[in-house]
């Protein structure tokens, strides 16, 4: 067996892209191996990547495929031949086959006697393979951003092909892409090693030669080696800790192939900026991670994390250059502060007329308005509801919501929208409850993001979220497919979050304004508030499903209950329905509830056969009657279903939902009985119309809080 | 440490004009053309038409100028010690790009006395667009010790017109660079040249600070809008009438090429009808002023920059003077391959 190494050399890839990259050229290969039947059992591919390399290394690969026995079947036999003598036939199949006429066999068929031959297929080598089909699996590979370079621009890429190297054991295997053949020459860091080749002699070399010439090829070293290293140089001020981030250590392993990391300070006078410009500055603008004190308070340091391994002098020397630009950054983001704060927010709110929100919807200052009207319209909904709204402050921040847009800080810190402008706000003495809400309007941003933490917050960005996707579903901008230019999905999941995390006594409908009927427009798409309503259904199934991360099943369930009588409006109340899940997701695996949801999958099985045979018009409400109750289960499940309906009505009013579904549970036995005992679908209609009530009127009374029918048995 | 520091100062690092002296030798011993500036207002160096439209077309050309470059919003009155209204840059066009052309750029630092042992140096990711002249390319911006020191990139498209061969592009912000290598906080404090008989020195400041600071009065507050608007306006018929009259040229060329196509099959078949002569027309349009055409637009680049810092255009109209400009610019560039390859034809 042997080793197959495979790695192509780069001009500086983007970080970015790099582990995707990654993966799909080990994939890639290990797949090609696997399809032309070089590979043993129970191998893995091994992957690498710096900057300027990707590579994989894949062990058990077999020198050559294994020589293959093919039987043919040819034209019958006694067409073949004539009194044993081969005929024309049979002389084009031999040809055909690649045999001689005389090794031709007869073979049984259950059609009768046919032809036969056997031939074996010569199994080729992997150089042979690999050397053919490599080019187009590298080609293939997906970049977010490609270019072309050579004349006659013959192939795509993401940044021009250097060098490649392709080993089968010690063997070169002269893989051709963009002009460049495969060798066993590869290169090291571009100023510790300089441009002296690597020869590797044996794929089982690659990293411990790369490593020899600066180059940690494996990602995984690499990342930790900077996590030690950030450890280590933070140790040099008492206290301190580095800001964990895991996205930026992430970006700068894969900016990295030899890292080191350097600890840097600021002068402490810049520590009065707001620690978000400071941070911002220093995390997306520089790749520095934060340093804070044991207090977690910012701390005047930074850390660097290099593409070298200086010497004592040399650190002295980057240490002081990255110190000087980020004094130079700190001094451009004070020198913004101090223009900004010579017009207030309150004066930039004509200039929003100069800011575009969208060529169709007009400037920031015409969004502004439609916020307002919005805001508005919350805020008295809220407080009829008994919930303590600052609405001078929650109108005043609107108004000043967007004026940050105008600001030099946020023209060039735009990741600091809203921060800022919360940030003059109280700077500007326009009172906490505005600043507060100014500053949180865009969180949360992601889904692992804070909601804002006052209700004036909370109502300023759902105010301004849904202005935003009303209006684009307007001018049909909705969503489609993979398009979201946009970003309304986004919004629409902060809106579901909000509500869900959040006092806010709303539900979707009085949110967006709409008469209850509305809800009726669901599975609809004729409309622009049938197309509203699925599109906000789907981010709550969203939200119930990837980010609190319950089961389908209890989604779909609790998303299904039944509420005064019509299935599917439920899920219209997000915290509600969050409740019903989690209470829902605890009590499934009791074998009681278990049989309760079997039990009332086939209660509504039995329902919906009854309307297809047209024994139950569509939307039929029965009523039992109890004198036509024959079975002493029938009047048992009765009994206890109409005891049990109140009780449990009052404790879901409560909202009190494990103690409801836990009372649900009780109803086990009457209902096994109940199935074991009575059969629904009767000859006597009656009878028939009865039991069917009985079910129907079960059902209904314990749906209210999950369509248990939904619920997998597991 | 701080002894280190000193041996690095004590080395005497170039002056702004000797890093200039330096990075054009050695380019220019590299093959390359060493153009002066352009000598209209551009926004960047990619906009000289050395660049712009010597990119263009099969014809391979390694160039390298410094340009000053004119960014009216930014300009600072001289307070800001990192921002310019007008900074310098050093532009390089390698076309078609050789293979080692990170080295050759990298042995250009090592060329103005920039040891990379004792640097930390990146290529991070960093694509360039300018809209206005449909042009884009993918490259990096390299990062020295923190600083952005130079825009490295691979022309894609120029004129809305995919290249072949495409370019490489390496622009030094020379500002930048050299306040790095002397170590000044402030771009005023570069030391711009030193008397070698004296070793009296001139700062950037002495040669610039006055200019800094009356165009950015001009720019932001004395320069008047309406004539601004005049001016714009001016220029911009003037191009789009060149623009017209050379596609009336052209396309007179091109039906002219195919008659005397055809006449010339009919002489051949029929061995008589005169053949009717080219050169005229050949001439007219060599002779056809494009790269007027192209200084014009670059007239209305300015001018529209100067409005935009006036903060004189509205959002609507931003919208559609830019596309006008954009029609101008992309517009010049397929005239002026036209013109090229109705010359070679």
């Amino acid at each position: 067996m042997a080793d197959f190494l495979f790695e192509v050399g780069l001009e500086e890839i983007p970080a970015r892209m790099i582990a995707a990259a990654e993966d799909e050229l080990a994939r890639r290969v290990f797949e090609l191996l696997t399809r032309e039947q070089l590979l043993e059992p129970g191998q893995e591919a091994q992957s690498y990547s710096t900057p300027r390399r990707l590579a994989v290394l894949v062990s058990g690969v077999r020198e050559a495929q294994a020589d293959m026995e093919e039987h043919l079947t040819g034209p019958a036999w006694n067409i073949a031949f004539k009194d044993g003598e081969p005929g024309p036939a049979a002389q084009a199949f031999a040809k055909k086959a690649g045999v001689a006429v005389t090794n031709l066999k007869k073979v049984q068929t259950p059609r009768g006697e046919y032809v036969g031959a056997s031939t074996v297929r010569k199994g080729r080598t992997a150089a042979e393979i690999l050397e053919e089909a490599l080019p187009k699996e590298i080609a293939a590979i997906y970049w977010p951003k490609n270019m072309y370079w050579r004349e006659g621009k013959p192939e795509r890429f993401v940044r021009p092909v250097q060098w490649m190297v392709a080993l089968v054991d010690e063997a070169v295997i002269p893989v051709e892409f963009a002009g460049v053949t495969a060798g066993r020459a590869t290169y090291g860091h571009r100023i510790l090693h300089g441009s002296e080749p690597v020869e590797i002699v044996k794929p089982a070399d690659y990293l411990k030669k790369l490593e020899s010439a600066k180059v940690l090829a494996d990602v995984e070293v690499r990342r930790q080696k900077i996590r030690k290293a950030l450890d280590h140089a933070t140790r040099k001020v008492e206290g301190a800790l580095w800001r964990e981030d895991e996205p930026l250590v992430d970006t700068v392993t894969h900016l990295t192939e030899w890292p080191s990391v350097l600890l840097g300070g600021f002068e402490h006078e810049y520590l009065e900026l707001p620690e978000e410009v400071l941070v911002t500055v220093m995390r997306d603008h520089q790749k520095y991670f934060a340093v804070e004190d044991a207090k977690g308070k910012l701390a005047p340091y930074f850390l660097t994390v290099l593409n070298t391994e200086p010497d004592e002098e040399a650190a002295g020397i980057i240490q002081h250059g990255n110190e000087r630009v980020l004094r130079a950054r700190f001094n451009d983001a004070r020198f913004f502060w101090t223009v900004d704060q010579k017009i207030s927010l309150a004066d930039r709110v004509d200039m929003l007329q100069a800011v575009t929100f969208h060529k169709e919807l007009g400037s920031y200052w015409d969004k502004t308005q439609a916020n307002r009207e919005i805001a508005k319209r919350l805020a008295d909904l809220v407080k009829q509801q008994g919930v303590a709204v600052d609405e001078k402050a929650l109108l005043r921040a609107v108004e000043l919501a967007k004026t940050d847009l105008t600001t030099e800080l946020v023209k060039e810190f735009t990741e600091l929208q809203g921060q800022v402008g919360g940030l003059y706000a109280r700077a500007q003495d326009e009172g906490e409850a505005v600043a507060q809400a100014i500053y949180w309007q865009y969180s949360p941003a992601s889904m692992e993001d804070a909601i804002p933490p006052t209700v004036e917050g909370q109502l300023l960005g759902l105010a301004d979220r849904i202005a935003t996707i009303t209006q684009m579903f307007g001018i049909g901008l909705e969503p489609t497919g993979s398009k979201d230019p946009y970003a309304l999905r986004r919004a629409a999941n902060a809106v579901v979050k909000i509500l869900a995390e959040s006092a806010i006594p709303l539900t979707m409908i009085e949110l967006m304004g709409w008469s209850p009927e509305v809800s009726g427009r669901l599975g609809h798409n004729d409309d622009e508030a049938a197309k509203l309503l699925n599109f906000l259904r789907e981010r709550v199934e969203f939200y119930l499903r990837d980010v609190r991360g319950f089961a389908y099943d209890i989604v779909n369930a609790v998303m299904n209950n039944v509420v005064s009588g019509k299935v599917g409006v439920g899920w219209d109340d997000v915290r509600d329905t969050v409740a019903r899940a989690k209470d829902l997701s605890e009590v499934r695996g009791s074998e009681d509830f278990a049989a309760i949801a079997t039990a009332f999958k086939r209660s509504k099985n039995i329902l919906r056969q009854a309307a297809e045979k047209g024994l139950l018009k569509a939307g039929e409400q029965l009523d039992v009657s109890e004198s036509l109750l024959t079975d002493e289960a029938e009047t048992g499940v009765f009994r206890a279903a109409s005891k049990l309906a109140p009780v449990v009505g009052e404790l879901r009013a409560q909202r009190e939902y494990k103690a409801a579904l836990e009372k649900i549970a009780t109803l086990r036995p009457d209902v096994d009985l109940f199935f074991d005992r009575v059969m629904v679908m009767v000859d006597d209609e009656k009878l028939r119309r009865n039991r069917l009530a009985l079910i129907q009127f079960v059902l209904e009374s314990f749906s209210s809080i999950a369509d248990f029918s939904e619920i997998v048995a597991g | 440490m701080a002894s280190a520091l000193k041996n690095q100062i004590s080395k005497q690092p170039l002056t702004f004009q000797e890093v200039l002296f330096r990075l054009q030798s050695y380019w220019a011993e590299r093959g390359c053309v060493l153009q002066q500036p352009y000598d209209i207002e551009v926004g960047a160096g990619t906009m000289s038409p050395d660049t712009f439209l010597r990119v263009l077309g099969p014809e391979p050309i390694n160039i390298a100028y410094a340009q000053p470059s004119r960014r009216p919003a930014d300009g600072r009155y001289g307070e800001n010690p990192n921002r310019l209204y007008k900074h310098l840059q050093l532009q390089v066009i390698l076309k078609p790009p050789p293979a080692d052309i990170q080295d050759l750029y990298l042995a250009s630092l090592e060329a103005i006395g920039i040891d990379l042992r004792e640097h930390d140096i990146k290529f991070e990711e960093d694509n360039w667009e300018w809209p206005v002249g449909g042009a884009w390319g993918v490259g990096w911006q390299v990062m020295l010790d923190g600083l952005e020191i130079t825009q490295f990139t691979y022309f894609q498209q120029c004129g809305g017109m995919d290249l072949d061969p495409i370019s490489g592009e390496i622009t030094y912000g020379l500002e930048r660079l050299t306040a790095f290598l002397q170590d000044v906080d402030s771009i005023y404090e570069i030391v711009w040249a030193r008397d070698p008989r004296t070793g009296r020195e001139v700062t950037y400041g002495e040669i610039r600070l006055q200019e800094e600071l009356q165009l950015s009065v001009y720019n932001f507050e004395a320069a008047d809008v309406s004539k601004l608007w005049e001016h714009l306006r001016m220029y911009e018929s003037e191009c789009q009438a060149l623009l017209a009259s050379f596609h009336e040229v052209f396309s007179k060329k091109a039906e002219k090429e195919a008659e005397r196509h055809e006449k010339k099959h009919e002489h051949v078949v029929h061995g008589d009808g005169p053949v009717p002569a080219a050169e005229d027309l050949q001439q007219q349009l060599r002779r056809f002023p494009v790269l007027g055409a192209y200084e014009l637009c670059l007239k209305c680049s300015h001018l529209f920059n100067l409005l935009d810092a006036r903060g004189a255009i509205s959002v609507t109209e931003r919208v559609a003077v830019m596309a006008r400009i954009r029609a101008m610019v992309v517009g010049v560039a397929k005239a002026y391959r036209q013109q090229s390859v109705g010359l070679t034809a």
